[in-house]
């Protein structure tokens, strides 16, 4: 039970910051503590790869950009030129289709969020496992470079392709419902997009908890401890690498759907290699295979980034500190015996 | 497709191919003589072009360069004194995160000291629009400055290597450290001077490249990641089949707009970068065992 103890304080954190920058008469700071929310998921999937199997990913903002512009692309189509076929029928019907007004009042038949979604998690666990099957074979600067690649490739092909807007990005996403909520940049709903957005991570902590704490964990942990010696004692390497490779992934493109909707858009910032290093220096910060560490270290640096503190020194603040905690710390940076209690 | 034409393609190719070929053969210096692929290898090229670019408002062109190539070969050796010499026996993913942040500061410093803008060195000789004719194929002068400097570069690497006490101690260096330091060679000041190489290299081939391409301060990774590519398809470490390597992505990018949008010419060497690293690690000419023994 211990375990479930820090995700009880992390729900108690959430509720209290939604007070106190309330009492504060600052409720603007939601809105960044929200897009947080949506990179501390990414880095959380990161820490599993990183940290527990023990293998680096620079191309962690492809897939967070796979699964935002999938989900952008399907909920922004323009299906009405199919209105009266009795595909499109059947499909409305079933609530996969839906028509809607866009912000010039044309009337628009395109994906419903939550079948974009579904659509889009796929694509992203696909894509990763792909990747992964080969990816996931090489080790060292291969599997940097590989991965780093990866990125680069996403980034050039959604700067590059027409129907995916190039440089403008996609814009006009609809607000995703979920539970009578929505998730969307409106101010009407921004205290419920928060704690949907912090909900998410929870439900990703939950998950990542408890992975490591079981089979699966004990197999990854022996992974990074050495790889031949894992292997020996019957611990299917490869499918197991191959499986956090997916999951963290998986994780990233869920956040970058549930991003796009919030933002009601997606750029191809989002995919840049710069981003896949800030998601690495976070989980270096946090402490390589520390979950709470990473949360609470994407969590800050992601709000001081996002609020704009940095100015243009952004990217050569996340480049710094990452040189700092590998020159001084290269097994990470929290590391504080009382931090590391719930995953031993 | 006409011959002349082909031709054409053939020329662009192979220049851009050259420069690939020097900048995949700044990675292995590095690599032969520490096992570390310095991903801030294409920040050197850029930094050498801005640095002549700025000189060359106040100086005669060749001093700018020789400066420039002198400056950047500094900043090389600032990276290993400061980054790199102190670390007791680092991990592999340890250097590559630290000399990916290398990169990024080297970018964002060359941003908040030069700017955003795109500049170019003026050509060597003759303008933006003179050409030399070509067997019905045309091909700007300075084209014909950067497959010289590549060339000029690959042959003094091969006879530095080969003939000189100092190529001599970084080769045995690279084929076996321990026994290199027994021998009296010091083994460190070797690695310092392989970053001032590839760095030097690097700033000339980025001076060479600056009045075709222009220079921007955030070209650097696109053309790490080709140089890297190159460096992989010839094997790691492996500098004379960098060579070849090189022509081969040169010609492929080229003859691949032909096919495809221009937009995806540096995916398509990613994609090559990719298939190469799932299928033939050890590259087209080598084994991965091979390769294992080190050689320039």
């Amino acid at each position: 039970m211990r375990r479930y103890q820090p995700l009880a304080i992390l729900a108690a954190v959430v509720i209290a910051v939604q007070l106190l920058v309330r009492a504060a008469g600052a409720v603007y700071y939601l809105t960044q503590a929200t897009m947080a929310a949506y990179y501390c998921l990414v880095t959380v999937g990161l820490c599993l790869l990183m940290g527990y199997a023990g293998q680096i990913s620079l191309g962690q903002a492809g897939f967070f950009a796979i699964g935002g512009y999938a989900s952008a692309v399907l909920t922004t189509l323009n299906l009405s030129a199919a209105a009266g076929s009795p595909a499109a029928g059947f499909l409305t019907r079933l609530g996969v289709l839906v028509e809607r007004q866009d912000l010039y009042d044309h009337r628009l038949l395109s994906f419903a969020p939550w079948a974009a979604l579904v659509a889009a998690v796929l694509a992203t666990g696909l894509v990763a496992v792909a990747i992964g099957l080969p990816v996931i074979r090489l080790t060292g600067h291969y599997l940097a470079m590989a991965t780093l690649g990866f990125g680069l490739i996403v980034f050039r092909v959604v700067l590059g392709t027409r129907f995916l807007g190039e440089a403008d990005g996609i814009s006009g996403v609809p607000p995703l419902p979920l539970l009578g909520m929505q998730v969307t940049g409106g101010l009407k709903h921004r205290i419920e997009g928060y704690y949907i957005a912090w909900a998410l991570v929870l439900a990703g902590m939950v998950l990542a908890v408890n992975l490591v704490n079981s089979r699966v964990g004990r197999a990854l942990r022996s992974i990074h401890g050495g790889e031949e010696a894992a292997n020996t004692v019957g611990v299917n390497t490869t499918r197991y690498k191959l499986a956090t490779f997916v999951l963290s992934a998986v994780f990233a493109g869920v956040a970058g759907v549930f991003l796009s909707h919030y933002n009601g858009g997606i750029g191809p910032s989002e995919a840049a290699s710069m981003k896949s290093v800030r998601y690495v220096a976070i989980v270096a910060v946090g402490g390589m295979d520390n979950l709470w560490g990473t949360l609470i270290a994407g969590a800050l640096l992601n709000f001081i980034s996002l609020r704009g503190y940095l100015g243009s020194y952004d990217d050569a603040f996340f480049a710094g500190i990452l040189i700092l905690v590998m020159l001084f710390f290269p097994d990470g940076l929290l590391r504080p015996r009382w931090l590391k209690k719930g995953s031993p | 497709m006409p011959f002349d034409q082909i031709l054409q393609y053939f020329l662009a190719g192979i220049t851009e191919g050259a420069i690939y070929a020097v900048i995949a053969i700044g990675f292995n210096i590095i690599y032969n003589t520490t096992g570390i692929i310095n991903f801030a290898q294409g920040e050197f090229l850029v930094l050498g072009g801005m640095i002549a670019v700025t000189l060359s408002a106040i100086l005669p062109l060749p001093l700018a360069i020789v400066l420039a190539v002198a400056a950047t070969m500094a900043v090389g050796a600032l990276v290993d004194l400061v980054f790199i010499r102190w670390l007791a026996s680092p991990s592999v993913l340890r250097l590559v995160v630290i000399t990916i942040g290398v990169s990024i500061l080297l970018r964002e410093g060359m941003l908040h000291v030069w700017d955003e803008k795109v500049r170019a060195l003026r050509n060597f000789t003759g303008s933006e629009i003179s050409s030399v004719r070509l067997l019905g194929a045309y091909i700007a002068p300075q084209a014909l400055w950067v497959l010289g400097i590549a060339a000029v570069i690959v042959v003094a690497l091969a006879l530095f290597f080969r003939f000189t006490l100092m190529g001599r101690a970084m080769r045995a260096c690279a084929a076996n450290r321990t026994a290199a330091r027994l021998c009296g060679i010091n083994t460190r000041w070797m690695v310092t001077l392989s970053f001032c190489l590839s760095a030097g290299i690097g700033a000339l081939a980025g001076c060479a490249l600056s009045p075709l391409t222009q220079t921007q301060y955030d070209m650097g990774a696109p053309l790490a990641i080709k140089g890297f590519t190159v460096a992989i398809l010839g094997g790691l470490g492996n500098s004379m089949a960098a060579v070849a390597a090189g022509l081969i992505l040169g010609l492929l990018e080229v003859f691949s707009i032909s096919l495809l949008p221009l937009a995806y010419k540096d995916a398509v060497s990613l994609a090559v970068l990719l298939i190469v690293l799932f299928l033939r690690p050890g590259g087209l000419f080598g084994r991965l065992e091979a390769q294992r023994l080190k050689e320039f």
